[in-house]
């Protein structure tokens, strides 16, 4: 409980101040390092795969049902935002997808 | 309080309110399935008000992950809006006693808004931010209340719904896949972090992957940079 409320209060300071920081750092003229600006371009997507991975974390491919709903619903995120590059329907019908397959089907 | 700045405001953040209501009322869902109520959906949107930031503080919360944890794992989902600041700092220059809140309160629903040039009457833009700021994080704090208040006496079995958040960043890394050539850092990403998986086990890898990923990058910027 008391570990909860300072897991919000770390990762509201933290969204904090990376959202001031460059007002503070380059509020004058200068201009931002290119190597900060490199970072800013790939590391969003990065960290991106990285959560994905970390909701996956507790799969167990060892034993049933071996993460296939788990995959099945991916797959159906995937399809469905190639299909129609539309962020909420992917979420809303992938998520559809896995409440049905884990309540009725494994 | 000039109407027409008012007017515009409310029309502006019309696709926000749809989109932070159903992305909030999840967020709410998902919380109240790990046992937390109302409280903690409006202190963690009023708090962080980071929409991604707050879904995976859901599970470290549920998981008692350490504060280290939470902190370099805020740092790097959030590393990008260290960019938006760096492209509003011009727009933000002269607005005053606002200006702490309108920082506060740029996510990523929030810069796509008012980064875009907007035909505006002149000295009317820092109360249109203003504004736009702050219907957002209303929006955000309403759904994300309703959601867990809801999650809680909902007549079906919400088993599952805690998918969300993984069909989310599935639906991200898919969008930027798509509108990006280069694809080498997502991949790199989810590779070193299911070999920290392998490593590390489920609860201890999120660091050394951060850490590893954090690596990469800098060294592939050489390669990125000579083919850009």
């Amino acid at each position: 409980m008391m570990h909860s409320v300072l897991i919000i209060a770390v990762a509201a300071v933290v969204t904090v101040a990376l959202r001031f920081l460059p007002f503070a750092l380059f509020g004058g003229k200068r201009e931002t390092p290119p190597y900060i600006q490199y970072l800013g371009r790939v590391l969003p997507c990065a960290v991106m795969g990285m959560l994905v991975i970390y909701c996956l974390r507790n799969i167990n491919f060892t034993a049933s049902p071996f993460g296939v709903p788990e995959l099945i619903a991916c797959a159906v995120v995937v399809g469905l935002h190639i299909w129609k590059r539309s962020s909420i329907l992917s979420i809303l019908g992938g998520t559809a997808c896995y409440v049905l397959l884990v309540q009725f089907v494994f | 309080m000039s109407r027409s700045v008012l007017k515009k405001a409310i029309k502006d953040t019309f696709p926000v309110l749809t989109g932070y209501l159903v992305i909030g009322l999840s967020f709410g869902i998902v919380l109240s399935s790990r046992g937390y109520g109302p409280l903690w959906a409006a202190g963690s949107s009023l708090f962080i008000y980071a929409g991604t930031m707050q879904f995976v503080a859901v599970e470290l919360m549920y998981s008692g992950a350490s504060l280290l944890t939470t902190a370099l794992t805020t740092l790097a989902v959030n590393m990008r809006h260290l960019f938006y600041g760096l492209s509003m700092i011009e727009r933000y220059r002269d607005t005053g006693k606002a200006k702490p809140y309108l920082i506060f309160g740029l996510t990523d629903e929030t810069f796509s808004l008012v980064c875009a040039p907007t035909a505006l009457e002149p000295g009317k833009e820092k109360l249109y931010y203003f504004l736009v700021t702050l219907f957002d994080q209303l929006y955000w704090v309403l759904g994300s209340v309703l959601g867990c208040a809801l999650g809680s006496v909902l007549p079906f079995n919400t088993k599952g719904i805690d998918f969300a958040l993984t069909a989310l960043f599935v639906s991200v890394v898919t969008e930027q896949w798509l509108s990006s050539d280069d694809h080498v850092p997502v991949l790199m990403s989810i590779g070193i972090s299911v070999l920290c998986r392998l490593i590390f086990g489920a609860d201890q890898f999120l660091i050394p992957a951060i850490v590893l990923i954090w690596l990469g990058l800098t060294l592939y910027r050489k390669r990125a940079e000579g083919k850009a």
